[in-house]
């Protein structure tokens, strides 16, 4: 009984995906919607094969864009965070500007950027600028939601100020870390992809988005299909894998990991 | 933000804590304690009944050294330190407090982890707490996969683990059933006939206080003070026989008599 509820839920999606995918088909082909107006999913298929190469190698950038922003995000985002954890001083004068950057859209900032950086650092920090900001908020709130028990318990046995962050904060923040982490996979996809679009074929890059801003002014319509499809890809790629790696971690203690029944 | 350390006692002194016109005001204003004056002696079952709010547990963070009194003097003896990682004072609090993502053993080592104790020591002393509260066969497993008691058991076993001179316990059992709070006031008793700690225990169960303790003090609504100690001098060892004694029943409601006046004040009670 339960098994058979799990397989639902997870061929309902696909039942809806191939019903879709027919439907587009159908409709294209019923209507006879010429390529560069309405490529069919076919047709879109055909491209991702036969244009491989070209899209193999944009995908390559893009995600090697995504990676380096989302480490740096990550890297920066807990680095700031546990500075902050430190020093009241420093949270006070820096967190408002962490929120300016957050909440200033990112395709606003890209331009800019791309006047005083090099391409590829300016599609980086992009990354970045949008990918921190989860990381820094949830590791603050991390290293704040500390048992104060457990803190006066440190206390009472005389732990040391870097004791208290490696055995207590930094354990007791880790669902908090992993779950900016997950959001920030994402985003830094985003990032990269709302600067490559800003730079556009003026650019010397060549990753999907510029893929697809390339393709648009050609109306290589199914090429703009196929590197859309290959971009969702990564996406849900990215964020399966943190997924994964944080379940992996906080399998064996943390209510987030466990099983309802458990 | 370091707190002052409690003073320390003579070493040749018979009193484990002494707290002499010890008050509490908290930042908002609030007096929460005292003046409280209060001896006790090394080896002494001493449980500080009162109502909620009472100050019974700043009274046991005072003594802890996890607050600074706002007046008087905390004073707590410190026997010279054999082994590293020995420290003079053990905490139970009323929650477990158990580190989520650590196995029993690893929280059973938190306290010689922090002091840095040689691995090899730590080990063995770990196997004899977590035998000392019966969870050797637990040591791999982690707080979610253990009850209550057990978990209560745990955090036991990591107050013991430095071989403290004082166990502070502040309502440790409060959140358990009976039954299992029987249990473990039974176990917590053979404990302390064995190992001859000075157990300064907080409870505001009244049968619980009497049961356990050699002098139960009650204190007042807030600011805490001591409103009347008694001495419970039952037959020892004490069972569960004692528990439906009548000698049993009398000091109960002697306590509970005393311990009246501190809730006529507040609604509801």
């Amino acid at each position: 009984m339960k098994s058979s509820r799990h397989a639902v839920r997870l061929l309902l999606p696909v039942v809806v995906f191939a019903a879709a995918i027919l439907l587009w088909e159908a409709i294209v082909r019923v209507n006879n919607i010429q390529p560069y107006v309405l490529p069919g999913p076919v047709a879109v298929f055909q491209t991702l094969i036969g244009d491989w190469p070209v899209l193999s190698q944009s995908l390559g950038v893009t995600l090697l864009t995504t990676l380096e922003g989302f480490v740096a995000a990550a890297v920066g985002g807990i680095a700031l965070a546990l500075l902050f954890n430190q020093s009241k001083w420093l949270e006070y004068s820096l967190f408002p500007y962490a929120v300016i950057l957050q909440v200033t859209p990112v395709i606003a900032i890209a331009p800019l950027l791309l006047i005083y950086l090099q391409q590829q650092t300016a599609v980086v920090v992009c990354a970045w600028i949008v990918a921190f900001f989860p990381v820094l908020s949830n590791t603050t709130l991390g290293l704040n939601s500390v048992d104060r028990n457990l803190a006066g318990l440190f206390q009472l046995y005389g732990a040391t100020r870097l004791q208290t962050l490696c055995f207590l904060k930094l354990p007791a923040a880790l669902p908090f870390i992993l779950g900016g982490l997950r959001i920030a996979g994402g985003l830094s996809l985003i990032g990269a992809v709302v600067a490559e679009i800003a730079a556009g074929t003026a650019g010397a890059g060549s990753g999907l988005a510029f893929r697809i801003a390339e393709s648009g002014y050609r109306l290589n319509i199914p090429r703009m299909f196929a590197a859309l499809f290959l971009l969702s890809v990564a996406g849900i790629v990215i964020y399966g894998v943190l997924a994964l790696i944080s379940h992996l971690v906080l399998r064996r203690w943390h209510e987030s990991a466990l099983g309802k029944e458990s | 933000m370091a707190e002052p350390a409690p003073s320390e006692l003579d070493a040749g002194s018979s009193l484990a804590v002494s707290l002499r016109g010890v008050t509490k005001v908290y930042d908002s204003g609030v007096a929460a304690l005292g003046p409280l004056d209060l001896e006790v002696n090394r080896g002494e079952f001493v449980t500080l009944v009162g109502p909620s709010g009472c100050g019974k547990s700043t009274a046991l963070r005072l003594i802890a050294g996890l607050a600074a009194p706002t007046a008087g003097t905390v004073s707590v003896s410190h026997l010279a330190a054999e082994v590293r990682g020995h420290h003079s004072i053990g905490f139970v609090f009323q929650e477990p407090t158990l580190m989520p993502w650590a196995s029993v053993r690893d929280n059973v080592r938190l306290p010689l982890k922090l002091a840095h104790a040689p691995t090899s020591e730590a080990d063995a002393r770990i196997d004899e707490a977590l035998v000392q509260v019966g969870l050797a066969e637990f040591a791999h497993a982690y707080p979610r996969e253990l009850s209550g008691g057990m978990k209560m058991r745990v955090s036991l076993a990591r107050a013991l683990v430095t071989d403290p001179d004082i166990l502070l316990m502040d309502e440790p059992f409060a959140a358990l059933d009976e039954i299992t709070r029987f249990r473990l006031n039974n176990d917590l008793l053979a404990l302390w006939r064995k190992l001859h700690k000075t157990v300064i225990f907080v409870t505001h169960s009244v049968f619980e206080s009497v049961y356990l303790s050699q002098r139960v003090i009650v204190m007042t609504a807030r600011p805490g003070r001591i409103g009347a100690e008694f001495r419970i001098s039952a037959t020892e060892p004490r069972s569960e026989e004692f528990r439906t004694s009548a000698e049993y029943a009398g000091f109960c409601r002697q306590v509970s008599n005393a311990l009246a006046p501190a809730y006529a004040g507040q609604a509801g009670a």
